[in-house]
């Protein structure tokens, strides 16, 4: 438990975060590792759970017909992966897959939610990291479709 | 300044429209001793004359090497030389990259596209004077794994251990197991202590300045980030005005800027 509250304590997406709200996380936390090439969640899917990646490298696909699955992002080491959970209809929208052996730390979604309905200061300080990762990877998404390398830059 | 004649020693294939010139001085004349940074005006007569950023390593003297992308009326005829033929060249010009001004500090060299081929010179430099600086991150992004340049060079450089090597594609075609997303992403990742970090950054303008925004997130002080500028240089000595961006010339103040002198003028319309 300590360990996972010294692991809690020093992912980047918790940086700031009450101490106690770390201690009550950590009891709920639950290690997990998905070997290189493993799917962690599917497209379509229910939305169950909030990982803290700690160690690897995921790609976040979306399947396709004719090209397979196309990756349109990646993400790794003291990053998050899956905000759907947070927000109906609570599916997954894309498929994540770990390129590399990846360790990371899993919340129950649903258990999450109840904590930051009857916490507000817990969802608040939730929403606000959420958010933060939210408006970059949009701005990200956004930065991406402007095709920066093209000529006309 | 007048050009002198150098002959094309080799022509390396980089990418679909980027090539690789190594180019031999013709005469003792033609100078290929140069600072990390500095670029050159290559002139083929009849096609017209460029201004290209040295691409090879400062402590080589016998070759001079330019990394050009084929999209203009003089780059696509140079894109079409072989090996014997000749061009001129004037230069170098422009400042530097503050390498040797960085030494005792983190660096983080960040590259978008051509980028990396101003910004190779310095990664050579501070490579061969490794045990003179703390962290070293090299951060460098493509629109797609076909767009990587040095790509034998990259994979080396990955593999060293006292170096943090990232690239990243913005559309994984072809096969491409690295990251995906754009350069600014993996800005966080980058092992370095933001207090003691000099950045060098080069790539197009717009990917410059979002990508200072998130070394600013990282709380990178502006005085320690280092762009580079190329608009419009016709002559490389400051007469012709055409580089003009508000007070400054950037073929003689520039092309390498210290961000926070610059800033008010980036991004300006009409300028």
């Amino acid at each position: 438990m300590e360990n996972f509250e010294q692991l809690l304590a020093a992912h980047s997406f918790f940086k700031g975060i009450d101490a106690k709200y770390i201690s009550r996380l950590a009891e709920q936390a639950t290690p997990v590792s998905f070997k290189a090439g493993e799917y962690i969640f599917h497209q379509s899917e229910k939305a169950r759970q909030f990982y803290l990646l700690n160690e690897g490298k995921v790609a976040v696909e979306v399947p396709t017909l004719v090209h397979g699955s196309i990756t349109i992002q990646t993400t790794g080491q003291n990053e998050i992966l899956g905000w759907s959970w947070l927000f109906p209809p609570y599916t997954w929208h894309f498929d994540a897959r770990a390129m590399e052996a990846t360790n990371a730390l899993v919340f129950d979604g649903e258990w999450l939610r109840g904590q930051c309905e009857e916490d507000h200061e817990l969802g608040y300080a939730f929403m606000k990291r959420i958010s933060e990762t939210v408006v970059n990877r949009l701005q990200a998404t956004r930065l991406q479709l402007l095709d920066v390398y093209g000529i006309h830059f | 300044m007048l050009p002198h004649l150098f002959r094309v020693h080799q022509v390396h294939r980089e990418t679909v429209d980027t090539f690789t010139l190594q180019l031999d001085p013709v005469d003792e004349r033609g100078a290929v001793s140069f600072v990390p940074g500095q670029f050159n005006m290559l002139y083929l007569p009849g096609a017209g004359e460029v201004p290209i950023s040295v691409s090879g390593d400062p402590a080589q003297a016998k070759h001079l090497t330019h990394t050009i992308r084929s999209v203009g009326a003089v780059t696509k005829v140079m894109d079409k030389l072989k090996r014997g033929d000749l061009l001129a060249v004037r230069g170098p010009f422009g400042t530097h990259w503050p390498v040797e001004e960085a030494e005792g500090n983190d660096i983080v060299i960040i590259a978008g596209g051509l980028g990396l081929a101003p910004l190779r010179p310095a990664f050579y430099q501070v490579l061969s004077d490794r045990e003179k600086y703390n962290k070293v991150v090299l951060l460098y992004g493509a629109r797609t794994p076909q767009d990587l340049l040095y790509r034998h060079e990259l994979e080396r450089w990955r593999g060293l251990l006292d170096v943090q090597v990232e690239v990243t594609v913005d559309s994984p075609v072809g096969g491409w197991h690295g990251d995906v997303g754009v350069i600014t992403t993996l800005i966080p990742r980058g092992h370095f202590d933001p207090a003691r970090t000099v950045a060098l950054v080069c790539g197009p303008e717009i990917m410059m300045r979002y990508t200072v925004m998130e070394l600013e997130k990282r709380e990178v002080s502006q005085n320690k980030i280092f762009v580079s500028i190329e608009r419009n240089m016709k002559c490389a000595t400051g007469f012709c005005g055409h580089c003009q961006l508000g007070p400054i010339f950037i073929c003689k103040d520039g092309p390498i800027f210290r961000f926070d002198l610059v800033k008010d003028w980036l991004g300006k319309r009409d300028i």
